[in-house]
């Protein structure tokens, strides 16, 4: 059985012809290519698949593509902006807080959300923040400053 | 013999030393860099494993024609549609599928490609496998003793790549042997021993295992996969397909991190098997469960330390006794239960010592490398024992260590002169930086300890073109799997060459173009194929000086590069560009300038009375740490929070100073898991029960501490610009500081990891 889903893709409108049982992260990555959200577990334990949903951080393996219906989805690949990174991707460049890279998108989109919400998080909030995104190569450190160079200012 | 150029360069440099941003950094940040399981190619076909439901067991038959009938099966196979032949990196005793006997839960039994997972998961249901069980053994004492049934039945009948020392279920056992052991003990006032265990615990690295493979019409076999070791990989086919080398060309692809177990195959070369007979592109990709039940985690050990102590606090000799828990098949145990041996002294001098390491098999998975191959378990014990010591003979902890430091010159376990050692600064500036003695509250405590480790060993290669332009590629068989050689290696040639980043770019770890890397392992990528790829950038900057000499009218030796200007030396005027040289070496003389360069860590002997089955060869790059902790512990639940972190690594050369931090602060936390929660729990009929990301915890950003990483940079001669290594030696000091910390803050000493809630609330509780 498939169904029509209907949600805004990073600023643009899909129609989606799928089995409503199908998680968001399988949909985004198989069927509209979008690769950079990337899959550690779907278990909805290690949060490289954190994707924003009207704003709001999700792991994107534990939300089922008929959920999304009328919803706005933003995933790593909207944040860039006619070829600029957006300044938390700078941050995350210049601060070294990026290793091996599989859980940056992830963590990236959690980022987005803490100082959307929070325009001047402290060091405890922002550890807060990314604590549902697992990594396994920086110790959190150079993450937890890249964010903090950007509190307080426009982003 | 190794070597090299002059290390330590005169005046500045331009490019090594600088906090150069990733060059993956923009691809990683944005989502572009391609992964294994971003690869989607046409008419591919996806491959699931059947594995084995019990831990010992007689395969008497196995069908695989139901799944063969189900519509949407392409292939499916058994050991017995592939050669009659076994793979391994030390002991040659791993089959591609099992054969005749299944060795632990999760064996691979048989596998099927299908047209999606779905089909495949179902035809996994229709392979019908008779077992008859065997009793299995779950427990190194037990293995060890010689009424045990044996994991392999035939093991001398495997080919070896060293001379194995083996006994029953034991695979290899290493001795190491200096002095009069017995009667140093004697004239030592003291003589103090002590015993320690640690657990299985898993790389857990983000992305799991997977593999495309692909095999043309031609015999050709291609593999896009995340591994450690693109080459390493084509002889592991090689061996467990008989496919020649020439054949196959494997493609390291962005690799979502490592920590040793993507080193060794995972699924490579079961999904090669399934693309040979598909002839269609086959992906296998590993699902978090079978990453925690069927990869090759970091062995259990039991550790029993003696030392032997003067009354001024002098050690004189050390016995050590290891077993590591190999599991089912060696992989890397021998060279794992080995070199942890040859780290057991720690890093100070001991007059007379012998040590002993036995790799012994069990029915649980194999167990492989993992950040610190060795050192981890055997750092945990041995620097526990010397906070034990220290105790016991009334020293400061600290004040021990510096009694016993190496120093420069003196010799490795096994007799290699190490040039540079910087334990001493290392362990004075984290003592230092930490406030060492300081008061600390009410159930907190700081604790120390010290390692070890090496940057040196095998062989790499690597090629620098210089282009048309005056631009620069490096070609290397290393790959980043986060480490960030792509960067590291890039600004070597570039300060050998005079160019600045701009102009460099690297193609890493593809066989079809890249030269001989042996694995992104044994933190040898800086030094090791640092090395090659500096030796690669000086051959091709003599035949830029070379070209030039014959337009500037001087002899080659009278001309540098700066700044991507080729200038008589003392007469800056007279110049020529980068981008000249390119232009007239492509399209008027000579022809283009390719540079290369080929190195081996070689020159010691071991003497053979004193190093007896030990897997590997000489040793260079020895690295020093000091790791400082402060914890604080709830009485009422035995939570230990580390509050604050010092670690010091002596890198040689920082040749990216922010990269280093980034291990030294990663490899911390890696080992903040390893202490105090991380392990893979069996149940009594050895299968894995905490086999999710939910029940296996990993540290998150709020279990890690502020860690104030310091760089010790003793000049290594042997290394590029006077550079080491510093990826696996970051994790082995912290298990050991955090026990350390623990005993201090709660005068509870554990010597079992994980030192976990339950297990020192429960020893609080007896005080």
């Amino acid at each position: 059985m498939k169904a029509t889903v209907c949600f805004s893709l990073n600023g643009e409108k899909q129609v989606v012809e799928v089995d409503p049982s199908r998680t968001l992260l399988d949909v985004i990555r198989t069927d509209l290519s979008l690769t950079g959200t990337k899959k550690g577990c779907g278990d909805g334990d290690c949060g490289g698949c954190t994707v924003l949903i009207d704003g709001v951080p999700y792991n994107s393996c534990l939300v089922l593509i008929a959920k999304v219906e009328g919803k706005e989805v933003t995933t790593i690949e909207g944040l860039e902006k006619n070829g600029q990174m957006h300044p938390i991707q700078e941050a995350f460049v210049n601060h070294g807080a990026i290793q091996c890279g599989f859980c940056t998108p992830g963590m990236i989109m959690s980022a987005k959300y803490i100082l959307d919400k929070n325009p001047k998080p402290t060091e405890n909030e922002i550890r807060q923040g990314i604590s549902g995104n697992l990594c396994r190569c920086t110790g959190y450190q150079k993450i937890v400053e890249a964010i903090g160079t950007l509190a307080g200012k426009e982003v | 013999m190794e070597i090299v150029l002059d290390a330590v360069e005169k005046g500045a440099l331009s490019v090594v030393g600088k906090r150069v941003p990733r060059v993956d950094g923009a691809e990683k940040a944005t989502g572009q860099a391609i992964y294994v399981d971003d690869i989607s190619l046409p008419k591919m076909l996806y491959g699931k494993v059947l594995r084995s439901p019990l831990a010992h067991a007689r395969i008497k038959n196995v069908d695989v024609s139901r799944a063969l009938c189900l519509p949407g099966v392409k292939v499916a196979i058994s050991a017995q549609d592939l050669p009659d032949t076994c793979y391994g990196p030390f002991i040659f005793d791993t089959p591609v599928l099992a054969r005749g006997k299944v060795l632990y839960v999760g064996d691979a039994v048989a596998a099927v490609a299908a047209v999606d997972e779905a089909t495949a998961l179902e035809a996994l249901a229709l392979i019908d496998v008779e077992y008859e069980e065997l009793p299995p053994v779950f427990d190194t004492d037990f293995a060890m003793d010689p009424e045990a049934p044996l994991v392999h039945e035939n093991q001398e009948a495997y080919i070896k790549t060293f001379q194995a020392v083996q006994k029953g279920n034991i695979c290899s056992h290493t001795t190491f042997i200096e002095g009069d052991v017995e009667a140093a003990f004697n004239q030592s006032d003291y003589v103090y021993e002590d015993s320690f265990t640690t657990q299985m615990v898993q790389q857990t690295p983000i992305e799991t295992n997977g593999t495309v493979a692909d095999y043309d019409i031609s015999g050709r076999l291609t593999i896009w996969t995340c591994t450690q070791a693109p080459h390493l990989m084509q002889i592991r086919i090689c061996d467990g397909l008989h496919i020649p080398i020439n054949k196959i060309r494997v493609v390291g692809l962005r690799t979502g991190g490592g920590f040793g177990g993507k080193v060794e195959p995972k699924t490579q070369i079961i999904a090669a098997a399934l693309a040979q007979r598909a002839g269609k592109p086959v992906k296998l990709v590993l699902t978090r469960k079978e990453e925690f039940t069927v990869t090759s985690p970091r062995h259990s050990s039991k550790i029993t330390v003696k030392t032997g102590v003067s009354k001024e606090g002098k050690i004189l000799a050390r016995t050590v006794k290891a077993v590591f828990d190999t599991g089912a098949y060696a992989d890397d145990g021998p060279g794992i239960t080995g070199f942890g041996g040859m780290m057991s002294l720690g890093p100070y001098k001991i007059p007379s010592y012998r040590i002993d390491g036995y790799c012994v098999y069990t029915n649980k998975m194999g167990a492989g490398a993992f950040r610190g191959f060795g050192n981890p378990q055997c750092a945990f014990a041995t620097e526990s024992h010397m906070d034990m010591v220290a105790e016991r003979i009334g020293i400061d902890p600290v004040e021990f260590r510096l009694k016993n430091v190496l120093q420069n010159g003196d010799l490795s376990v096994g007799g290699i002169p190490m040039p540079s050692v910087g334990v001493k600064e290392c362990l004075e500036k984290t003592a230092k930086a930490a406030g060492w003695g300081k008061f600390l509250g009410k159930n907190r405590g700081m604790g120390v300890a010290c390692l070890q480790h090496i940057s040196g060993v095998l062989s790499s290669s690597a090629i620098v073109r210089i282009h048309g332009d005056g631009t620069a590629t490096v070609f290397t068989g290393a790959i980043d799997i986060g480490q960030g050689s792509d960067t590291t290696l890039s600004q070597i040639a570039a300060e050998e060459l005079g160019l600045p980043m701009e102009a460099m770019s690297i193609v890493a770890a593809d066989t079809a173009s890249t030269p001989y890397n042996w694995a992104v392992t044994a933190s040898r990528i800086t030094r090791t194929n640092g090395n090659a790829v500096r030796l690669a950038a000086a051959d091709a900057k003599r035949q830029i000086l070379e070209l030039a000499a014959r337009f500037l009218e001087v002899s080659s030796e009278e001309l540098e590069i700066v700044e991507g200007q080729i200038t008589v030396k003392g007469s800056p005027e007279r110049a020529m560009k980068m981008h000249d040289i390119g232009g007239i070496s492509h399209w008027a003389t000579r022809g283009p300038i390719i540079g290369s360069a080929s190195v081996m860590v070689e020159g010691h002997k071991y003497d053979p009375e004193k190093v007896i089955g030990f897997p590997f060869g000489t040793m260079a790059g020895f690295v020093f740490g000091s790791h400082i902790v402060e914890v604080e512990v709830d009485e009422a639940t035995g939570r230990v929070q580390v509050v604050n972190a010092v670690a010091a690594h002596d890198v040689g050369k920082a040749v990216n100073p922010t990269g280093v931090e980034g291990q030294i602060q990663g490899g911390l936390v890696q080992g903040l898991g390893y202490a105090l929660f991380e392990e893979i729990i069996y149940d009594e009929k050895g299968k894995v029960i905490n086999d999710t990301m939910l029940d296996y915890k990993i540290p998150t950003a709020l279990d890690a501490p502020n860690i104030t990483p310091l760089i010790v940079e003793e000049t290594d001669p042997g290394g590029p610009f006077g550079a080491k290594g510093v990826g696996e030696p970051t994790l082995v000091g912290t298990a050991p500081a955090i026990a350390n910390a623990v005993k201090k803050a709660t005068g509870v000493r554990i010597m079992d990891l994980p030192l976990n809630m339950e297990k020192l609330w429960r020893e609080m509780k007896k005080r």
